[in-house]
C-alpha cells in the first residue's frame, strides 16, 4: 500500500536528480543514468521560480490567515450566539457546498474581472479568503465547548469579540491548526483558479508555473520533477510540524472543561 | 449588597412555551435564597433572568429599587457560579479569578490583593498557578467561587454548583458556601433540585413547579406547614405519605379510608366541617408514624395495621416501606436504628395526630 503512494514520489525524486532527459520514457535506464543537481540549478537560475515562490507564499499566507480568522469568527457566531435567521444563513451556506466548485469558476472570473482584479494579488486572494467547509469545521468544534463559558465571560464583562478572542480562540488550537493545514495545503496546491486569474508569467503561482514548463520545454521532465519536489517540500514540512496538533485535535475535542 | 425585587416576571419562548408564568419574589439584603423544584420547573431560567443571561418577556426585576430588565449582565454587579464550573481552561487559577478584574482595568496591585485574599479564604493558595484540568472537581468549583468573590458583587448567583460533585464533597462544599455567606453577608440566590440541599442552606426557599411559585417560606415552615400537596410531597425525605379518604361525622369528624379511621384533631375540626361526606387527601410524614408497642407518650391515631415490605437500614435510622390494608401504594415509616423490622413483619402503628395534613382533592391546597 505504501509503495502505491510512495512509488511515484520516489520516482519523481530520482528523475529530478537524473541527467538523462529521456528517463521518463525509458525508466529501464535508471541504473545507467548519471546524477546531477543541474535540474535544480536550472529551476532556480533560469526560470522565474523565485517570483512564483513569492507569489505562492503571499497568496497562501494571506488565505491561511484569513481563513483561520474568519472561519473561527463565523464558526463561533454560528455555534454560540443567537440571532434571527441563524439557521437559515447556515443552511444556505451548507447548501452552497452542494454546488461543484468548478461550476463557480466562470462566475467568479466574471466578478473578479468586473472589479478589474484579474492578474493581481487581490484577484488571486479574495475568492479563497473564506471557505464554508472551514466554517463548518470550526462551528462543530465550538459546539463541543460548554455554553457556560459564554455566560461566565459575559458576566466577567467580555463583549462578544473579547469572548471570542480571549476565551474561545486560546482553547481552539487543535481546530485552528487543522483549518490552517487544510487551507495551506489547498491553496499551495491550487491550480485552476490561479491558472484562470493570471495571464502573465510574473503573476503565476508555483503549480501554474510548473505546468507552464511542460509546454515550453516539452521534454525536460527532470526539470519539472525538480520543481515539483521543491513545491511539495513546504507542505511536507508543515505537515510534520503540525502533525501533533492533528493527534491532539482528535484527543481533546471530547471533554473540554 | 442588594435587595432583589421580582415582580410578575415572565419568560415565554418563541414557540409560545411559558417557562416562567408570572413570579413574585422579594429578596432582602444579605439573604440566602434557594430556588428549588423538579427539573424543568423554571428555576435555572429564573436565575439566568436575574443574571441577565435570559431576556425578560414580561414583568420587572429590580436590584435596590433600580429597574434591571435591560441592563447588561456585566453592569448588574453580580457573580455567578455554574454547575460545570465554566472555568477558562487555558488560564491558571490566578488568571481565572483575575480575568473579570483585568477587563475592568483594575490596577494590578489591587487585583493581586483580591485574588490572593480569595485564594486564602478558599484554601487555594498552593494551587494558584495550576490549570483547571490539573485540579479535582471540588477544587475547580472552589476556583469558580473564588472568581465570584473577587468581583465583590452585590449578588451571588449559584446555578446547581454542587451537582457534579460526589456526595461527601457536596456536603462539605455546602457547609463552605454557608460559611462564606456568613462571612461575606452578601445576597445570594442559589438554585438546586435537591430539596435537602435547599433545606440545609436557605434562609428562605422558593419552591417552583411548571414556572409557578408554590410556596416561599423558611425551611422549617415548608416542612411543617406546606401550603399544598406538591410542596408537602417535595420537601422531606423520604417523602410524605398520602392517603385518599372521606370525612365522616360520628362523635367528632373522622377521616376514613380502607381499614383506617383517624379522628380529626380539634384545631382542624372547624375547617374540615365543610368537607363532610367529601373526599380529601391526608398526608403524614414517615417521621411521625410510631410503633404502637413502643410509643406511649404522643397522641397517636387509632391502630393501623401494616405489613412491612422492604427495610432500608442506613445506620442512623431505618426506613421501612409498607402497604396499607391491601392498597397498592407503598408508604414509608421511619424507625430508629435500634428498632429494626424485618420484611413480612406485621405491625400496629399510629400516626401523630398533631402532624397530620389534609388537602383538598381538587385544588390540592392544604386545608387549614
Amino acid at each position: 500500500m505504501a509503495m502505491v503512494y510512495l512509488g511515484p514520489f520516489i520516482f519523481s525524486v530520482i528523475v529530478s536528480f537524473s541527467d538523462n532527459k529521456n528517463l521518463i520514457n525509458q525508466p529501464g535506464q535508471i541504473v545507467n543514468s548519471g546524477w546531477t543537481l543541474r535540474n535544480y540549478i536550472y529551476i532556480w537560475k533560469d526560470l522565474p521560480f523565485a517570483t512564483w515562490l513569492f507569489n505562492s507564499v503571499v497568496i497562501t499566507a494571506c488565505q491561511t490567515v484569513t481563513n483561520v480568522f474568519f472561519s473561527a469568527l463565523a464558526g463561533f457566531t454560528f455555534a454560540k450566539l443567537e440571532f434571527r435567521g441563524k439557521n437559515l444563513i447556515f443552511g444556505a451556506m451548507l447548501a452552497s457546498l452542494m454546488i461543484p466548485g468548478i461550476i463557480l469558476i466562470i462566475p467568479k472570473f466574471l466578478i473578479i474581472n468586473e472589479f478589474r482584479m484579474i492578474n493581481s494579488y487581490p484577484g488571486l486572494i479574495l475568492p479563497g479568503m473564506i471557505t464554508v467547509v472551514n466554517i463548518f469545521l470550526m462551528k462543530q468544534f465550538f459546539e463541543t465547548m460548554p455554553k457556560d463559558l459564554v455566560q461566565a465571560a459575559l458576566i466577567d464583562g467580555c463583549n462578544y469579540f473579547q469572548m471570542f478572542w480571549k476565551v474561545f480562540i486560546p482553547n481552539s488550537k487543535p481546530a485552528l491548526a487543522a483549518v490552517a493545514i487544510y487551507t495551506f495545503q489547498g491553496t499551495w496546491n491550487e491550480f485552476m483558479w490561479p491558472l484562470i486569474a493570471t495571464n502573465t508569467s510574473e503573476m503565476f503561482t508555483l503549480p501554474v508555473g510548473m505546468a507552464s514548463l511542460r509546454y515550453e520545454l516539452l521534454t525536460d521532465w527532470p526539470a519539472i520533477m525538480a520543481g515539483t519536489i521543491l513545491v511539495s517540500i513546504p507542505t511536507l514540512i508543515i505537515f510534520i510540524i503540525f502533525q501533533r496538533y492533528f493527534v491532539q485535535g482528535v484527543a481533546s475535542t471530547g471533554g473540554k472543561e | 449588597m442588594a435587595t432583589i425585587e421580582i415582580k410578575n416576571l415572565q419568560k415565554t419562548y418563541p414557540n409560545n412555551h411559558y417557562a416562567i408564568k408570572g413570579i413574585d419574589v422579594s429578596i432582602q439584603e444579605g439573604e440566602f435564597v434557594v430556588l428549588v423544584g423538579p427539573s424543568g420547573c423554571g428555576k435555572s431560567t429564573l436565575l439566568r433572568m436575574i443574571a441577565g443571561l435570559e431576556d425578560i418577556s414580561g414583568g420587572d426585576l429590580f436590584f435596590n429599587d433600580k429597574l434591571m430588565n435591560s441592563v447588561h449582565p456585566k453592569d448588574r454587579n453580580i457573580a455567578m457560579v455554574f454547575q460545570n464550573y465554566a472555568l477558562y481552561p487555558h488560564m491558571t487559577v490566578y488568571d481565572n479569578m483575575a480575568f473579570g478584574l483585568k477587563l475592568k482595568k483594575m490596577p494590578k496591585a489591587e487585583i493581586y490583593q483580591r485574588v490572593t485574599d480569595a485564594a486564602k479564604t478558599l484554601g487555594l493558595t498552593e494551587y494558584i498557578d495550576r490549570l483547571p484540568k490539573e485540579m479535582s472537581g471540588g477544587q475547580r468549583q472552589r476556583v469558580a467561587i473564588g472568581r465570584a468573590i473577587v468581583r465583590q458583587p452585590d449578588v451571588f448567583l449559584f446555578d446547581e454548583p454542587l451537582s457534579n460533585l460526589d456526595a461527601k464533597l457536596r456536603v462539605q462544599m455546602r457547609t463552605e458556601i454557608k460559611r462564606l455567606h456568613r462571612k461575606l453577608r452578601n445576597t445570594m440566590v442559589y438554585v438546586t433540585h435537591d430539596q435537602i440541599e435547599a433545606m440545609a442552606m436557605g434562609d428562605k426557599i422558593v419552591i417552583l413547579k411548571d414556572g409557578v411559585v408554590h410556596q416561599i417560606d423558611s425551611p422549617i415552615n415548608l416542612f411543617r406547614h406546606p401550603q399544598n400537596k406538591f410542596v408537602a410531597g417535595f420537601i422531606g425525605s423520604p417523602a410524605m405519605n398520602f392517603v385518599s379518604g372521606e370525612i365522616v361525622k360520628e362523635e367528632g369528624l373522622y377521616f376514613v379510608t380502607q381499614g383506617m379511621k383517624i379522628s380529626i384533631p380539634p384545631p382542624l375540626q372547624v375547617s374540615m366541617e365543610k368537607y363532610l361526606g367529601k373526599s380529601v387527601d391526608m398526608g403524614f410524614r414517615p417521621e411521625y408514624v410510631y410503633d404502637k408497642g413502643l410509643e406511649k407518650e404522643r397522641r397517636l391515631s387509632t391502630d393501623v395495621e401494616i405489613e412491612i415490605l422492604v427495610v432500608e437500614n442506613v445506620g442512623s435510622e431505618t426506613y421501612n416501606h409498607f402497604r396499607l390494608n391491601g392498597m397498592d401504594t407503598i408508604y414509608s415509616y421511619r424507625s430508629s436504628s435500634s428498632n429494626v423490622h424485618i420484611p413480612g413483619e406485621k405491625l400496629t402503628v399510629g400516626i401523630d395526630l398533631e402532624r397530620l395534613h389534609f388537602f383538598d382533592v381538587e385544588t390540592e391546597k392544604s386545608i387549614l
